[in-house]
């Protein structure tokens, strides 16, 4: 089995990778690539994503074909592929860091900062938080409820369906911080850095 | 509910731990490598290594302790020493840090940060403040401490967090090494001042000095060297300590 862990240049993807391989060790081969014909072969797809929503976006389109070819592995192919972090906000239809930017549009909604009652809270919210299982999630298999997972982001994903949110997170309100929809998979959490409950996340979508 | 966070820190030179863990089981004590996965093993929030060489010749060494941590640990690890321009964070991270940590060069040329959080995202440009109290306010020191830069440390951390610094990590130099406990003063106001989280650095002597710096000091992440060195205590001690003392941690 080949998977594949988009490298379009979104800033800091070796801890994704490490991960990946610790987990995979030498059953299933881990691409780290940005070629189209490597992404379109490949059995699943990690989209990773650091920075801005708008950064990760304009780096996704720099690379020629890269968006359609995501298009046709998630949407039209339905084979699985998982979003980490700003990789799962760009599901999104738009977001609002730093200008409005247009997302994949993949999963309704929009991406917007995290009300910080005035200071209250911190952001970024950076640390380990407990997610809050709302829905059966197959990369959540033998994963507690409340389990802490690491965070580092000041903006949120808000679907406009309800139902594809698989866990929140509390933090000045209820953080979606899982989503499932059909063959497509997020967190905003980072598993490659949230210790070995995250690795089992990892795991059980390289088992999907 | 957010949790806050213990941060051990090694001192690495030459690629070797200054002070460490001394467990009679480690294979080799002055490994940074084996000493960061003990404490990722031990429940360690985040691993910060503050590479202390002092030769430019040796200062490479750290590249290959980071990408092998990388592949051991999976936890945030920060990387904070020496760090001059946004080439040696593009290093850094590309061999596996997730964070780094910039003293000098943000006080030298505001540009380091203002760029690399826009390159890299803020998530990942921890600035270090080094301060020392001077009448009635703080000043941010350099080079390890040995140049006072005459900056009011509490203005600084509000340029930092307007540069695009996320989070910040501040060491009092009047109680660095004393075991006296943090400057818990120094740090309230600078939490109090800027809206990005503060971590604790200097001065932990036991672990109530921890419980002051979150509860007092309002930092979200405790950083400490010697009380974890030297099995003195270990995390899950301070851990389930902080937990009775009320304040939330991972466990």
């Amino acid at each position: 089995m080949n998977v594949t862990i988009v490298d379009y240049n979104s800033g800091n993807i070796s801890s994704v990778i490490n991960s990946f391989k610790e987990v995979a060790q030498d059953k299933v081969n881990i691409e780290v690539t940005s070629d189209l014909d490597k992404i379109k072969s490949s059995d699943k797809v990690v989209l990773p994503g650091q920075g801005s929503f708008k950064s990760c976006v304009d780096a996704l389109k720099k690379i020629n074909g890269l968006t359609d070819t995501l298009d046709e592995f998630a949407i039209i192919k339905k084979k699985p592929l998982l979003g980490i972090c700003v990789g799962l906000q760009m599901f999104a239809d738009i977001g609002y860091e730093e200008t409005e930017t247009k997302g994949l549009g993949w999963i309704s909604g929009k991406v917007s900062k995290i009300d910080n009652q005035n200071g209250k809270f911190k952001l970024p919210h950076i640390g380990w938080n407990q997610i809050n299982i709302v829905k059966d999630s197959k990369i959540f298999q033998n994963i507690e409820n409340n389990s802490h997972m690491y965070f580092v982001h000041s903006y949120e994903f808000v679907p406009n369906d309800k139902n594809v949110i698989s866990a929140t997170t509390d933090y000045s309100s209820n953080i979606v911080c899982s989503i499932e929809k059909e063959n497509i998979f997020g967190t905003q959490f980072h598993p490659e850095k949230s210790d070995k409950i995250g690795l089992k996340i990892i795991n059980n979508f390289i088992n999907l | 509910m957010l949790k806050n966070r213990i941060i051990p820190c090694l001192d690495v030179k030459n690629g070797r731990v200054v002070k460490g863990i001394n467990f009679v089981d480690l294979k080799d004590a002055g490994d940074p490598v084996e000493q960061a996965k003990i404490y990722s093993d031990g429940g360690a929030d985040e691993i910060c290594f503050l590479d202390i060489t002092a030769s430019n010749e040796n200062r490479d060494i750290i590249y290959d302790v980071v990408e092998k941590t990388s592949k051991k640990c999976f936890v945030p690890l920060t990387v904070g020493g020496g760090i001059r321009s946004v080439e040696d964070i593009n290093k850094l991270l590309n061999c596996g840090a997730d964070k780094v940590s910039i003293n000098t060069a943000a006080v030298e040329n505001s540009k380091v940060v203002i760029d690399s959080s826009k390159k890299f995202g803020s998530q990942c440009i921890v600035v270090a403040i080094d301060a020392k109290k001077s009448g009635e306010k703080w000043e941010v020191f350099t080079h390890g401490g040995r140049n006072n830069s005459g900056i009011d440390a509490l203005e600084y951390a509000k340029q930092m967090e307007e540069n695009g610094a996320g989070e910040l990590l501040v060491t009092s130099m009047d109680r660095d090494g004393t075991q006296v406990g943090y400057d818990i003063d120094l740090m309230s106001k600078i939490s109090s001042k800027v809206n990005i989280p503060v971590i604790a650095s200097g001065g932990v002597g036991n672990l109530d000095h921890l419980v002051d710096g979150i509860k007092l000091g309002k930092a979200s992440a405790v950083l400490a060297a010697s009380i974890f060195h030297y099995g003195k205590h270990s995390l899950k001690e301070a851990k389930e300590y902080l937990d009775s003392k009320g304040i939330p941690v991972r466990i």
